[in-house]
């Protein structure tokens, strides 16, 4: 574990060190700001319930979940820095899992540092607290899914530009699996089972599940194992390339 | 400390590396020579276990590279090519971070960071970001990052590239300092280095070793091991060089510069024969106004030019390798 925390520290006070981190927090407050309040109408709506903020989250995060992502492993590679740590005596799951979760919490405290909207409709009304709750659980279980996939993307170039454009795209996808977008592609040929999996594994359907106040254990586990599955991916990528 | 056995690797249909044996014991600080592309930074990597062999074994301390990868690794230090490092940390950050991943916690990680800081004197830019560093300095932090954790084993990719003559003799020191107990392998193109540090050089070209053995055994391979070279006026050279071309050891004369009425001589001797002495009573019963008369020990970049192959060619063999 050792290793891991190690990694992580330096992972997270990096995004710190550099003007990244600020500038990738200031964008975030002002989008969800923007999109909630002229976008989503918030106080027309004249609802004490944060339903317009959280419905943007997963929009948001399909380009700056990628931003955070796509310096992971292609600027170590492009620096050469990622023989160093692929030297040292680390596990390379011990390097993904600590990147991952440093990325991860560091798109955490962007996301707690929406907490004014929250005490606004507190201010406003009484909202239910609960639900608010499980849609911030929610929105960061998403935000973990989607910078899983980058991650593993991350690792397979050394090209930052390159890991951008493909996970956006790969997020895209995810996102609206269960959207007739792509489900039409396979509803023509493909059995039902299959265009059935396929919908199940749309972020939207699970996010929205999840806020609207149920926090059930298949919502969990959906993006837990995808978190998993892609962290694994990403263990596997950068082993491959040690082999060439 | 360090073997490898049969080390292959190839990138497609180019062999960088073709079968590489080697042991390095402790006390050895081998270096490993060749021209650029002959497979040094591509034999370090897979020492280092961040390439995987196409075939071979490599072992660090007893422990097998490939499969007890994390044990090998903590015997090993190893600066990469280049010496990469963080760029938006300072130094004692980052050393600091390299004792932690080591397993070193607390007070013991801030100390090897502070010991290895002061080996490699770095103290003075010990807060400043490592990427607004001198590349000398930053060559250093590399340096310190591989020495931590007082490896048994040392492996470096070209230690004292890009630094000035004077930080160049203190890593020279540095690594002679540590030579006694470690097994040390640095790669080089400067072929001073090996005679200023190592007690042992290996030659590759095209990922295959072509010379190994002591400094002074390669240089006795020199066409200039135990040639003597004199200077005397050049009205005198002609008669000189016909009567040194006499002499029963002396194999052949050139005459190498002509400068303000000054000739340079040199008899090049017959099997490394020793001449100097028989041309030293030569000059003297000759009576020529000797300006400078020395034996040499050897010329290095002549032992590697003619073991090694030139870039060029090595892309022409290879493409006609590829087209057969």
């Amino acid at each position: 574990m050792k290793p891991v925390v190690a990694i992580f520290k330096r992972e997270f006070l990096a995004y710190f060190a550099t003007p990244l981190a600020y500038v990738f927090i200031v964008i975030f407050l002002l989008a969800m700001g923007a999109f909630t309040f002229y976008v989503g109408h918030f106080y027309d709506n004249g609802l004490a319930e944060l339903s317009v903020f959280f419905g943007y989250h997963p929009w948001l995060y399909l380009f700056l979940v990628p931003a955070v992502g796509m310096r992971l492993w292609a600027e170590e590679r492009r620096v050469g820095t990622v023989e160093l740590l692929l030297t040292l005596p680390v596990p390379i799951w011990a390097s993904v899992v600590g990147k991952f979760l440093a990325a991860w919490a560091f798109i955490g405290v962007a996301l707690v540092l929406t907490f004014p909207i929250w005490i606004t409709v507190n201010y406003l009304g009484q909202p239910d607290n609960g639900a608010i709750f499980a849609s911030y659980v929610g929105s960061f279980l998403m935000a973990g899914g989607y910078l899983a996939i980058c991650a593993a993307i991350s690792a397979s170039t050394s090209n930052q530009v390159i890991a951008f454009v493909v996970s956006v795209v790969v997020c895209f996808l995810f996102t609206i699996a269960g959207a007739p977008l792509v489900l039409d592609v396979f509803q023509a040929w493909a059995p039902v089972v299959l265009v059935n999996t396929i919908s199940s594994f749309s972020f939207l359907t699970h996010f929205q599940a999840i806020s609207s106040g149920v926090i059930d254990l298949r919502d969990l586990v959906f993006f837990g194992s995808l978190i998993a599955l892609f962290l694994t991916v990403n263990v596997v990528l950068v082993d491959l390339k040690k082999t060439n | 400390m360090i073997e490898i056995s049969g080390l292959t690797k190839n990138f497609g249909p180019i062999a960088a590396v073709a079968g590489i044996d080697l042991k390095v014991v402790k006390g050895e600080v081998l270096g490993f020579l060749g021209p650029n592309g002959a497979g040094k930074s591509t034999t370090m990597k897979m020492i280092a276990g961040y390439l995987a062999p196409t075939s071979g074994r490599v072992s660090i301390c007893g422990h097998d590279v490939e499969n007890d990868t994390i044990a090998a690794q903590k015997s090993l230090g190893y600066l990469p090519e280049g010496a990469p490092a963080y760029g938006d940390m300072t130094p004692r950050q980052f050393l600091n971070f390299i004792a932690e991943v080591r397993g070193y916690s607390g007070k013991e990680a801030k100390e090897r960071a502070a010991a290895a800081a002061t080996k490699t004197e770095l103290e003075a830019v010990l807060e400043q970001p490592i990427e607004t560093l001198s590349k000398g300095f930053k060559r250093r932090v590399g340096l310190a990052q591989a020495i931590l954790h007082d490896p048994p084993a040392l492996v470096m990719d070209e230690p004292t590239d890009g630094l000035d003559p004077n930080q160049k003799h203190s890593v020279r020191k540095l690594i002679a300092a540590m030579a006694a107990d470690k097994a040390i392998i640095i790669s080089t193109h400067l072929l001073e280095e090996v005679e200023a540090v190592c007690t042992r050089a290996v030659i590759i070209d095209r990922g295959r070793i072509v010379a190994d053995g002591t400094p002074a055994a390669l240089l006795s391979r020199s066409r200039h091991h135990n040639a003597v070279t004199l200077s005397l006026p050049a009205d005198q050279a002609a008669a000189a060089k016909a009567r040194l071309e006499k002499e029963a050891n002396v194999l052949s004369v050139e005459e190498t510069s002509r400068v303000d009425g000054i000739a340079t001589i040199t008899a090049f001797p017959r099997a490394s024969a020793l001449i100097i002495e028989d041309l030293t009573a030569l000059a003297a019963a000759e009576r020529w106004d000797v300006k400078e008369l020395y034996a040499e020990a050897g010329r290095l970049d002549e032992v590697f030019r003619a073991l090694t192959t030139h870039d060029a060619q090595r892309v022409r063999e290879r493409r006609q390798g590829a087209g057969a």
